[in-house]
This record gives C-alpha cells, structure tokens and sequence, in this order.
C-alpha cells in the first residue's frame, strides 16, 4: 500500500482545518437538526482526516470505511434536503437511515452483488443530490450563485466516495496507488468547495 | 563564541533530552488553556509569562528528577536505553541537580505569583515525583491515578491563578485530564509492555490482561470526553465550539470502542497517538472558546 507523504498530511490537516472551522461556524438561521446533519458530515470528514494523518493510509484497509465514506454524502445530502426541501425531510431521512443499516449490514454478512447495488444505489443517490440541489438552487435563483459551489463539492465527493468505496468493496475503478494519490488534494478541493459554497447560503 | 556553542551543544545533548519536550510541551498548554479559560484575551502579560515560566520550569524539573530516580529502569527497556542517562552522556548527580534547580526555580516563582497557584504546582510535582514516581510506580499499576492526577494539576494551577480560587471547572478540566491519562499511558504501556515487563514495571496489561485494560480505556475515553464537554460549557463556550469539541470526543470514544472490538496494535497506536491530538486541540477550544 502507498505510503502517506508529508504532502499528504499537509493536505489532510488543512482538511481537517477547514472541516472543524465549517463545524464552528454553521448555524445560524438553520433548525437543529440541520445542523446536526452537517456536524455529522463535516466531523466525520475531520476525525477521518485525523486517522489518516496519524495511521496512514493503512487505515483504509479497515471495513469501517466503506460505511465513513457513505455517511458523509448521506448526513451532508440530508442537511441540504432539510434546508432547502424540508417537506422531503422524513422521507429522505427514512431512506438515509434504512440506506446506512443496508451497507453496514452487507459490509460484514456479503461480498456479492446486492452489497455492490445497495453501495452504488445509496453512493449514487446522495452525490446526486448533494451535486443537483445546489445547482438548481442557483439556477433558480433561490440561493446566490456562488452556493452552486456545494454542487462541485458535490461531485467530488461523489467520485471520492465511489472510488474509495468501490476499492473496500474488491471492485476498484482505479488503481490502489492512483486512487490513494489523489484521494488528499481530493478531499482538500471537495472541502474547499463546500465551504465557500455554504458561505453563501 | 566556541564556548558558547560547546554549551549550547552541552544542553542540547546532556539536559534537553531529560525534560521529554512533547510532553512537558503538552502539560504547559494545559496550564495555559487553564489561565485563559478565566483571563482571555490577556491583558496581563507578566502574569502571563510568570505562568508560563514557572510551569515550564517546574514539569520540566519533575521530568528530569523522574528520569533521575528511573534511570536504572530505563536503561532495561529498548525504547529508553538511548536516554542520556543510560548512555552515560549525563551523570547522575548532573540530572539530579538539573531537576532539582528546575523544579525550585519553577516552584519558588509559582509562589511568588500567587501562593495559592504554587501550592497546587508543589502538589503536582509531589504527587509527580514522590507517590507516583518514588513510592508507587514500581509497586502497583494503580500508580497511573497519581500520574494522572499530577498530570491534572497543571490545568487547575492555570485555573486557579486565573480566577483566584477553586472552582468546579477547574476541577472539571483536571478530571478530564485524569481521564485522558489511562488513553494516553495503557495504550502506551500495551504496545511497549515486554519493555515494562523486562523492567520489572507493574503495568495494567501484565496485572490484569490486555481486554481489561481496553474496557479501562474505553471508560476513561467516556469519563474524559464527558469531563471535557462539562468544562467546555461551563467556560461558556459557543454551540459551535461545543459540536466541535463533541465531534473530537466521538473521534476517540469510535477509536477506544474499536481497539477493544477489533484489538490490533495498529489500533491501539493510533489511539494514542489521537488521544494526544485530542487533549492538544481540546485544550486549543477552551483557549479559543473562552474568548
């Protein structure tokens, strides 16, 4: 496996940065549980950054990974839908949830092809709305331009998240060592993107 | 000038290593988390270097004096038979007058600053160097509750020079530093403990297994994040800082849980390791949250 550079913890710790200042900043004007989601993704995003920094990539060979990739588009893909679409909170949170069980459950129980659907179902699912709800948003002129950023962020981690689920899952897109060469500027370019995005909200 | 560099070389060789500077360096931000949970922003600053000089000085002598008192433990374990004095490079009486300089000079200006925050530096340091160090350490592995509460008092000095009194967050901060102690010291004494084991030290793995230390862990985590949290919002942090403070206390509490579900030495490492990034950014969020 890819050793982690100094390069690498460099781009993980300014990550991890900008992940806790999202944490302490967001609030105002949203409900509770709003934030709370984005807590979630924006934590989940930090202490990852931190376990890299400190174990190396090593700590991607953990199963638990699979499902930290899923639960920062799912808990992020949930705030923007409780924000902006809140009559669609509950139903989307009920798939959110019952999505999360089916992918930790398959994680451990199967390796087939239900556990490769459900990952690509869930994954799909929330980057799709993570990428599109912003953009339309924009569009529609609902939220100022620069929030169409949350969308770019949205497609980065959608491809993060897919490539570094489907490499735990044994179906990689990628090669281990490009995917893991990538994956820190990855992560510092999707964070970026998300919070100058919701500095415009 | 070559004199001056023969010293300097001096330090860095025979003394510097003797004051364990992650350590000592960690213990003092504690201390000055402490101070500014009452006092920020600074507006005194000699208080402030007072502080910070008679900490600095006084870990760094109960450090040393440890190192003395250790050295021939030390010299049986891997890890620290490079320490100077196991290699020889300081002698005994050099370390030993080190310490002691340090820890007088550390006390004596505590003292001066505010007799209340020197009696709660001279605690630390005799709880320190005296019960865990001298009397405990190699006897019980329970010596680690007098380590940890040492470990605490440099926050609650803090604390205590900043308000002029005890208070129960300062006592909540010490707590929280007690807690994190074991996270720190049996992950540590898991992944060295043949060293410890060859040393003759008592540890928590060697006396009571490798689960029941993971299950201490994991409640100390717990005890340590609760702590943490309580002290936080009794400084009056924002909810920001607080959702911030919870998420790196969830970060070590999965790390704990997960080194007594799927124990690996990997694991256990990197939950030491975290646990030091942990209390260090802890304790940046009640500099920051304080404000």
């Amino acid at each position: 496996m890819k050793k982690i550079t100094i390069l690498d913890r460099v781009l993980l710790l300014a990550t991890g940065l900008l992940a806790a200042y999202q944490i302490v900043s967001e609030g105002e004007g949203l409900s509770s549980f709003t934030v709370g989601c984005y807590t979630v993704a924006f934590g989940t995003l930090l202490v990852a950054g931190l376990v890299l920094i400190i174990m190396g990539f090593e700590g991607l060979k953990n199963k638990a990974v699979v499902i930290v990739s899923t639960l920062i588009p799912l808990s992020l893909s949930l705030g923007l839908v409780s924000e902006n679409a809140s009559r669609f909170t509950w139903a989307y949170g009920i798939f959110a949830v019952v999505g999360l069980l089916l992918i930790s459950i398959t994680r451990y129980s199967s390796t087939g092809k239900f556990a490769t659907i459900i990952l690509a179902v869930v994954h799909g699912t929330a980057g799709l709305i993570i990428f599109l709800l912003p953009i339309l948003l924009s569009v529609q002129g609902l939220k100022p331009a620069g929030y169409s950023l949350v969308g770019v962020g949205g497609a980065l981690i959608g491809v993060g998240g897919l490539l570094l689920a489907f490499l735990r899952a044994g179906k990689p897109l990628l090669s281990e060592r490009t995917i893991l060469s990538i994956l820190p500027l990855l992560l510092l370019l999707m964070t970026s993107a998300f919070l100058i995005g919701f500095s415009f909200s | 000038m070559e004199k001056h560099k023969k010293l300097s070389k001096q330090f860095k060789t025979k003394y510097f290593p003797l004051i364990k500077s992650l350590q000592t360096g960690l213990l003092l931000i504690t201390g000055l988390a402490g101070y500014m949970s009452a006092r920020c922003p600074v507006h005194n600053i000699p208080v402030l270097l007072g502080l910070t000089g008679s900490l600095l000085f006084s870990i760094s002598g109960s450090t040393a004096l440890n190192m003395w008192y250790d050295r021939d433990i030390d010299a049986k374990m891997p890890r620290t038979s490079r320490r100077p004095l196991s290699t020889g490079e300081t002698t005994p009486r050099e370390a030993l007058i080190f310490g002691l300089l340090l820890s007088l000079i550390g006390t004596g200006w505590a003292f001066l600053l505010d007799p209340l925050f020197g009696v709660v530096i001279f605690a630390g340091l005799f709880f320190d160097v005296v019960v865990y160090t001298i009397w405990l350490k190699r006897r019980t592995a329970w010596s680690i509750v007098w380590g940890g509460i040492s470990g605490g008092m440099p926050v609650l000095a803090g604390r205590v020079l900043g308000i002029g009194r005890f208070d129960w967050i300062g006592i909540a901060l010490a707590l929280a530093v007690l807690f994190w102690i074991p996270t720190h010291i049996l992950t540590f004494s898991m992944r060295y403990h043949q060293d410890y084991q060859a040393a003759g030290i008592p540890t928590f793995p060697s006396t009571y297994g490798n689960q029941t230390t993971r299950v201490i862990i994991a409640s100390s985590s717990v005890l340590a994040a609760l702590s943490m949290g309580l002290a936080g919002y009794g400084v009056g942090m924002t909810w920001g800082y607080l959702r911030l403070l919870a998420v790196l206390s969830a970060g070590l509490l999965v790390l704990a849980v997960s080194s007594m579900t799927k124990p690996s030495e990997r694991i256990t490492f990197g939950l030491f390791k975290y646990a030091s990034v942990y209390m260090l950014s802890s304790m940046l969020l009640i500099f920051a949250g304080g404000v």
